[in-house]
């Protein structure tokens, strides 16, 4: 286990590397300079030359590079061109809705996903199996911000019993701000949760017809027994390995969803970020989300090996 | 073929498929009204025999909009998928074909390209490079080149194994030779398959774009735009907010059944997982 650790260690810490990389490379390519951007078209040579300078972006490309990387390292992310102020600031208090707003669409889904998938698998070619199916089909069809608005049509317009947009902060207490967040979290949640049914439906049919499933029976355990004892949690690996995948649409689809409920995340973090050209803030963010796909594909890796040393394998 | 009738998937599927695709193209000589035609009067009008859906905001015909949403939406797709498949497909045959240091970093790519959550790295492309169909295209399409790299990649080593490749090879025929007359046309289900599904996946990335305003731009009509603008509206005139969403759910529907019943039919042998 300890090899494999290392194995794995060495290529995510290259792999972080990479990302950075490939985030500072194109951006450099893409056209807009900040300096100019941020000064307006009048602004004299040597006005725009002193804030390049004062950005640090008159050095070479490398060492701008270097400059970044390092910073990271210390917890610097750099100033925001617009706000003035630290990177690692804004990210801080966004981070409070964008954390808890994934945290609770990956929790609903799993919560959602997993008991349905089960009660599928156990009955399946049934009625309620081809139902449940059915409407997992559709639900995999329809696109998280659509479903978003369809909430808000339901239950803040027509049942006037959550707010249709909005956030009012972790200030007031817990209750306030998770009422704001139902919504939006269910709108990202049931469409993985429908992709997460259909899996947990086929891994658990295939685990059923393994030899110790019908061992279990054989010596007796009852038809749940051998269900829940023995062949959902072999059948949880490629489940939980899809959970991981999934992180990465949960992260794109919040920077979507939080336009739908303009909620003051990440996600429109990032938007307002590109609008103004504050690419240091670009860079930044789109660096941290890519690295947190990366460290949560490793994490789910290392689960993976953990319950299953067949997964240790080289290639596996 | 007999198996293909039995399939309700690829019944259902196909035949959803097909209709938007005609309803794309009967929009291109024909809607009930100029999709962009302006009637201030008959604004925010509900359903009516006139108006079958309504109008919208500035009094357009909802469905006529709609009908031409379906050229745009189908067409940033299209594009986005061959644009995926063009450039993935050789770089993962060529992988599977070498093998060893170029393979390695060929998958090591794909690795990272998947870190990048899709959507936002799109949304960040069209947004700096300028919002627009184009570039929509070109943003959804760069997210495909892994997909299409890594499933070709994987499909095609596994055909680079077999008996017939060995005797290709015995009778002297060239890596790209074998790849371009034996292996691509034994990996061409899977890819179609895959296709079906990229194809789904790039109508939600281009009404998810387009409603943030950043993909098919006024006048010309998208769903994503309409659901926008819908919202605005939304306590006045509620249905607006549906039937783009609707349109958007049954094409990715068919899409994604097309797939289903696909891959049951031309490779019985792989389970379905998705």
């Amino acid at each position: 286990m300890t090899g494999y650790f290392l194995r794995r260690a060495l290529v995510l810490l290259s792999t972080l590397l990479a990302a950075s990389l490939v985030v500072f490379v194109v951006l450099q390519v893409l056209p807009g300079d900040p300096a100019a951007l941020m000064l307006g078209t009048g602004a004299r040579p040597d006005t725009l030359a002193a804030l390049r300078h004062h950005l640090g972006l008159d050095a070479p490309a490398w060492l701008r590079y270097l400059r970044w990387i390092f910073g990271i390292l210390r917890g610097d992310f750099g100033i925001s061109y617009t706000y003035n102020v630290p990177v690692a600031e804004l990210v801080r208090q966004r981070s409070a809705l964008s954390v808890p707003l994934a945290l609770l669409a990956i929790v609903l889904s799993t919560a959602i996903a997993i008991p349905v998938g089960v009660f599928a698998a156990a009955r399946r070619g049934s009625v309620r199996d081809a139902a449940l199916m059915g409407a997992a089909q559709v639900g995999v069809a329809i696109p998280n911000f659509w479903l978003g608005i369809l909430l808000i049509l339901l239950f803040a317009i027509h049942l006037p019993w959550l707010p249709a947009s909005g956030f009012p902060g972790w200030g007031e207490g817990l209750w306030p701000g998770l009422r704001a967040l139902i919504l939006p979290a269910l709108a990202l949640a049931l469409p993985q949760a429908a992709i997460l049914a259909r899996v947990t439906r086929a891994a658990v049919i295939e685990t059923l017809g393994e030899d110790f499933v019908r061992t279990a029976r054989a010596k007796g355990l009852t038809r749940g027994a051998a269900l829940w004892r023995h062949a959902v949690p072999n059948a949880l690996i490629p489940v939980v390995t899809l959970i991981g995948l999934q992180f990465s649409f949960l992260l794109a689809g919040t920077v979507i969803v939080e336009n739908v409920f303009t909620l003051p995340g990440l996600g429109r973090l990032v938007f307002q970020a590109i609008a103004q050209r504050d690419l240091i803030v670009v860079q930044d963010l789109v660096v941290l989300l890519a690295g947190s796909v990366i460290l949560v594909n490793f994490t789910v890796d290392l689960a993976a090996a953990a319950i299953d040393p067949r997964q240790r394998r080289p290639g596996a | 073929m007999r198996g293909a009738w039995r399939s309700r998937n690829l019944l259902a599927g196909g035949a959803i498929t097909a209709l938007m695709v005609l309803i794309a193209l009967v929009s291109l000589v024909w809607t009930p009204y100029g999709p962009t035609q302006i009637d201030i009067v008959h604004r925010l009008a509900t359903p009516s025999a006139a108006h079958p859906l309504g109008t919208d905001l500035f009094g357009r015909d909802e469905l006529s909009m709609l009908m031409a949403g379906a050229q745009s939406s189908l067409s940033v797709a299209l594009i986005a998928v061959i644009v995926g498949a063009g450039i993935g497909v050789p770089i993962g045959a060529f992988a599977a074909a070498r093998g060893g240091v170029p393979d390695d970093l060929v998958m090591r790519a794909c690795d990272l390209a998947f870190a990048f959550p899709a959507l936002l790295t799109a949304v960040m492309i069209t947004a700096l490079a300028g919002p627009g169909a184009i570039n929509a295209m070109l943003a959804i399409g760069i997210f495909n080149i892994p997909v299409f790299a890594r499933i070709t990649r994987g499909a095609a080593r596994g055909v680079w194994g077999r008996e017939f490749i060995l005797a290709a090879r015995a009778a002297g025929r060239h890596d790209t030779a074998i790849t371009v007359l034996h292996v691509l046309p034994n990996i061409a289900a899977v890819l179609l398959v895959q296709a079906t599904i990229q194809f789904a996946l790039a109508i939600v990335a281009d009404a998810g774009l387009s409603y943030v305003g950043l993909g098919t731009q006024p006048p010309q009509p998208s769903w994503g735009r309409m659901l926008n603008d819908a919202q605005t509206f939304i306590w006045r005139a509620p249905l607006l907010a549906v039937f783009p969403g609707l349109a958007i759910t049954f094409a990715v529907l068919g899409l994604n059944l097309l797939g289903d019943g696909l891959q049951d039919l031309l490779d019985p042998r792989v389970r379905r997982a998705r």
